[in-house]
């Protein structure tokens, strides 16, 4: 099998056999990530020197990608925008750390849209992202380049941020597994804020087992992050293949029961009707699947208020990059024209307006009708989600209505029930539950992926249904050019 | 005449071992940035985790202000963009703050006052700049150290009562041990929010905001300077400006600029804080730790202890001497003994010697010993105080003293008049003038030498009896 193909346990396997060395692999992946950098664009910055330190971990010796929005100290780390082009942080990320304790081996931070906003993968201060399946297509976002360099092939895993569907949403797109843990599972302690509330560490790997590997490497309760989970015992890996009989999920049946679709919808028919024969294939192998009415205010509630609760956090959360403390100095001959050149020219359009909307939605006279109130709505999704989950262990779901856009092509003017089922992953982050995307068919030759959401602190259970799911599906490993059907 | 309408805004630094939201060392440095983390540079990606010996300090001194404690700890973001908040918001607390709805009861003079307190909150220091001629300088230091900032309500109505509130304000952070509450070190500033209205009205007037001082002399200074100037507009017709203004070392203030809106700081709850409850058993062991406050010690002193104001006040100024005063009675001495000698002569001593409070080798059971004997007029009250200066001066025992050197006074009249006898027999022509001339005066020169004999150790009054005694005597015999 060729290196794009491996797992980390493939690799782990060579690595201990000594069949080849950490060294080696890192070249292959290096160089890999040098030759499709032009097409897909994945690297930010791509680091050409291997620096290991070795442990006993399952990590140890495997090549990954981070996205740069995660603190690297002495390595530059943009989150992709203008206005922090050159800078070279002090300090390392929580997660970036416990990696280089693992032993894993950095290849390269990894292309987002700017500062984790937006989710195209097509607002890069270097460059768009392109879908490794087809260079005419979007891979998705925020974590654009991690995605697209494991669907690739460069590396086996890559970490990603999520905070309303950054990881889960170009996995889809990318024929890969994105996997997002309870909120609090993972530390945020040097990962670069949009949404504190929603914002989610989480990992892009090819296959289920590898997203709990890596899991079980980054979890644990981190005092550099209050909102961090204490440590739990579960080992994710060993309780892969536990079985999942009479485990029982459920679906919207606003968005995925097709006698709600009229024959111009066709793809989003063509995806839910994979979607219906995969969950066949899911009962026969002891999961009770049946359709929920969630109502369709609360469906139809997810995303606006993502949007007015994300914002209004961006705008407090990025108003350090004023060029001030760091980044480039504005010109002016006053503190407050100083400040505002540089983010005029520091940020683009797209972020520039989700600041003023933040900005008004956080003003004394709309507050409490829009923050507020966002808020509360989330509440009350939050609350019929665990209502439901007093019953169920899981969500399943269309990670997404359709295959990757191509540039372009992608509007706001779709028909309403697709955008309902494009923005339903929100509800991961809105609760903070654990939710993973992995691929469970093609479509005109390019990828779907089917979401599973799960309880609260139960990431080991959503890790071993996934697993199932995988099996039954059959799409694990796969690798971008792979054939498709 | 007007009416003055005085709020204060205080701020005070806490004293913690590191910072409000990191592990950067809070301390006081001139050395610039010497004292500063990702964190407090408000760099991409920092989180901030709370320090709970800050949020404890804010609590007890939001007890000892009489204020209601919320039922959980949460933060807010105020949100404004400057040089000196890296993060471009701060840390505070608006929702539910470590106080609320408090008084404080002072003395303005020997006139009690109750000042209300509308809250305390914790949040933290912003960053200092530095200008120049064409640039300016951040110095972080500052940066993330926790504050406390009490806000009184409205009710405050001269310079005289801002200070004295002020004073007792700092008195309690002493007391509780929150804060050094340094003015020099900028370590508790004051913002005075100040309006006039006429004898009568029920309206408000226009408010002016002087913000940052530090001295409690430049507080009254501002103050004063504030009612003249705008009774002088008021009296010839005018208004009076919404506001900043600040003040210079000529005492006057200057307007820095005019308020046409109040600031929307778009403070919501900080999401990267969860709340903290707070138990009943939580909050009560804080209380126990709060001591008896300088205003109940005064009245403490003067009712059961019978003080004056003035020695009450100047006694119960500082904890230690307060809590050393207290002890020296329980010990068993006279309160009005223990009050003289304590302002006096152990005051007097250590400052002479240059002696911390903290350093006071004689303890109060000690002070109470010698006090005893002075009492009982076993030492007279001069040896008393030259062994409590040697005391302290050498570190050791009073009481070891007198023993050591036979200081105690001889009461024995028995043994004083074996003394005047033999001083009388010395001395026939003495005597003979004492007799024959009548020269009343010669007494003295028989306490002279029964002192001389003794040490100075008898007793003189004992002493100068029994010489009139015995010279009475023999005059008598000289009759017959």
């Amino acid at each position: 099998m060729d290196y794009q193909h491996q797992t980390i346990m493939d690799l782990r396997k060579q690595l201990d056999d000594g069949t080849c060395t950490s060294e080696e692999l890192f070249q292959t992946a290096l160089d890999l990530a040098k030759k499709y950098q032009e097409s897909d664009n994945s690297f930010v910055t791509i680091t050409p020197e291997f620096k290991q330190k070795k442990s006993q971990s399952l990590l140890n010796g495997i090549p990954y990608g981070l996205k740069d929005n995660f603190s690297t100290a002495n390595i530059l780390t943009t989150a992709s925008s203008n206005i922090l082009k050159d800078y070279i942080p002090p300090y390392d990320a929580t997660v970036y750390k416990k990696l280089k304790q693992s032993g894993a081996v950095l290849v390269g931070k990894t292309t987002l849209d700017e500062l984790a906003m937006g989710g195209t993968g097509t607002t890069a201060h270097t460059g768009v992202v392109r879908n490794p399946w087809d260079e005419q297509r979007l891979i998705g976002g925020s974590s654009a380049g991690s995605a697209a360099c494991v669907a690739r092939g460069i590396v086996p895993f890559a970490i990603g941020s999520d905070t309303g569907d950054s990881i889960r949403k170009p996995a889809a797109f990318g024929g890969i597994v994105g996997f997002k843990p309870t909120y609090g599972r993972i530390s945020r302690y040097g990962l670069f804020a949009f949404a504190s509330s929603l914002d989610h560490v989480g990992t892009l790997t090819r296959c289920v087992e590898d997203a709990a590997i890596v899991t079980d490497v980054l979890k644990g309760k981190d005092p550099l992050d209050m909102t961090s989970l204490e440590n739990e015992d579960l080992n994710y890996y060993e309780h892969l293949h536990d079985d999942i009989k009479g485990r029982k999920l459920f679906y919207f049946k606003e968005t995925c029961d097709l006698e709600n679709y009229s024959a111009e919808d066709e793809e989003v028919i063509a995806v839910l009707t994979k979607f219906h024969e995969l969950l066949d294939r899911l009962r026969k192998e002891g999961f009770e699947i049946e359709g929920i009415s969630f109502g369709k205010d609360l469906l139809n509630a997810i995303y606006p208020s993502y949007m007015t609760i994300s914002c209004a956090e961006a705008t407090s959360n990025n108003a350090n990059l004023t060029g001030i403390q760091f980044g480039p100095r504005g010109e002016g001959s006053s503190i407050e024209e100083i400040m505002f050149d540089a983010r005029t020219k520091g940020f683009s359009e797209l972020i520039k307006r989700r600041f003023i909307l933040g900005s008004y939605i956080l003003q004394k006279e709309n507050q409490e009708r829009l923050f507020l109130n966002a808020g509360r709505v989330r509440r009350l999704i939050v609350d019929r989600m665990n209502k439901l989950f007093e019953t169920y262990d899981g969500l399943i779901m269309p990670a997404s209505g359709g295959i990757a856009p191509k540039f372009g092509e992608r509007s706001d003017e779709l028909s309403e029930r697709y955008l309902l089922l494009e923005n339903h992953l929100a509800l991961g982050n809105f609760g903070g539950f654990p939710s993973i995307t992995l691929p469970m068919g093609f479509l005109h030759g390019m990828p779907l992926g089917i979401n599973l959401t799960g309880r609260i602190k139960e990431d080991g259970v959503v890790l071993t249904m996934a697993q199932k799911i995988e099996d039954v599906a059959g799409y694990r490993g796969i690798v971008a050019g792979d054939q498709n059907v | 005449m007007y009416k003055v309408v005085i709020g204060l805004e205080v701020h005070c630094e806490v004293k913690t071992k590191t910072k409000n939201f990191s592990n950067s060392i809070n301390t006081y440095s001139t050395v610039p940035n010497e004292h500063v983390s990702t964190v407090d540079l408000g760099l991409p990606g920092i989180l901030p985790v709370p320090n709970k010996e800050a949020v404890r300090k804010a609590l007890k001194t939001a007890m000892a202000l009489n204020c209601k404690n919320p039922d959980e700890v949460i933060f807010d973001r105020k949100n404004y963009f400057y040089p000196d908040l890296p993060k471009g918001y701060q840390i505070t607390q608006v929702t539910k703050p470590c106080g609320i709805q408090g008084y404080l009861d002072i003395f303005v003079g020997e006139e009690e006052k109750r000042v209300y307190i509308h809250q305390l909150h914790l949040e933290e220091d912003t960053a200092s700049l530095e200008h120049f001629a064409n640039y300016s300088l951040i110095d972080y230091n500052r940066s993330g150290i926790p504050l406390m900032e009490i806000v009184t309500e409205p009710c405050i109505s001269s310079a005289d009562e801002a200070v004295s509130f002020l004073e007792a304000l700092r008195n309690i952070f002493l007391y509780c041990g929150v804060s050094e509450a340094r003015s020099d070190k900028g370590q508790m500033r004051c913002d005075v929010n100040i309006s006039l209205m006429k004898e009568g009205d029920t309206k408000l007037g226009t408010k002016v905001e002087m913000k940052n001082i530090n001295a409690f002399t430049s507080v009254r200074a501002a103050i004063e300077y504030e009612i003249k100037r705008q009774s002088e507009i008021l009296d010839q017709g005018g208004t009076i400006k919404q506001e900043t203004r600040r003040i210079d070392e000529d005492g006057k203030t200057y307007s820095m600029r005019e308020k046409v809106d109040a600031i929307d700081y778009k403070y919501f709850i900080e999401p990267n804080i969860p709340p903290v409850k707070l138990t009943p058993e939580y909050l009560d062991e804080i209380r126990k730790e709060i001591p008896v406050l300088e205003f109940a010690r005064i009245k403490k002193y003067q009712n059961d202890f019978g003080l004056s104001f003035y020695d009450a006040t100047v006694l119960a100024k500082d904890r230690g001497i307060a809590d050393y005063f207290e002890e020296v009675i329980q010990e068993g001495a006279e309160p009005i003994d223990a009050a003289s000698w304590v302002m006096t002569v152990v005051l007097g001593t250590l400052n002479k010697l240059e002696i911390p409070l903290t350093e006071l080798f004689i303890t109060p059971k000690m002070l109470a010993g010698v006090l005893r004997l002075i009492r009982q007029d076993k030492i007279s009250l001069n040896h008393g105080k030259k062994i409590i200066y040697q005391a302290i001066e050498e570190k050791k025992d009073p009481l070891v003293i007198i023993e050591e050197n036979h200081i105690e006074q001889i009461k024995d009249d028995q043994l004083i008049l074996q003394h005047v006898q033999k001083a009388i027999e010395e001395n026939p022509e003495q005597v003979r003038q004492y007799i024959e001339e009548g020269k009343d005066y010669v007494k003295n020169f028989f306490v002279g030498k029964v002192m001389q004999a003794t040490n100075r150790q008898a007793d003189p009054k004992v002493t100068l009896e029994l010489i009139i005694q015995e010279l009475e005597k023999r005059k008598a015999n000289e009759g017959k």
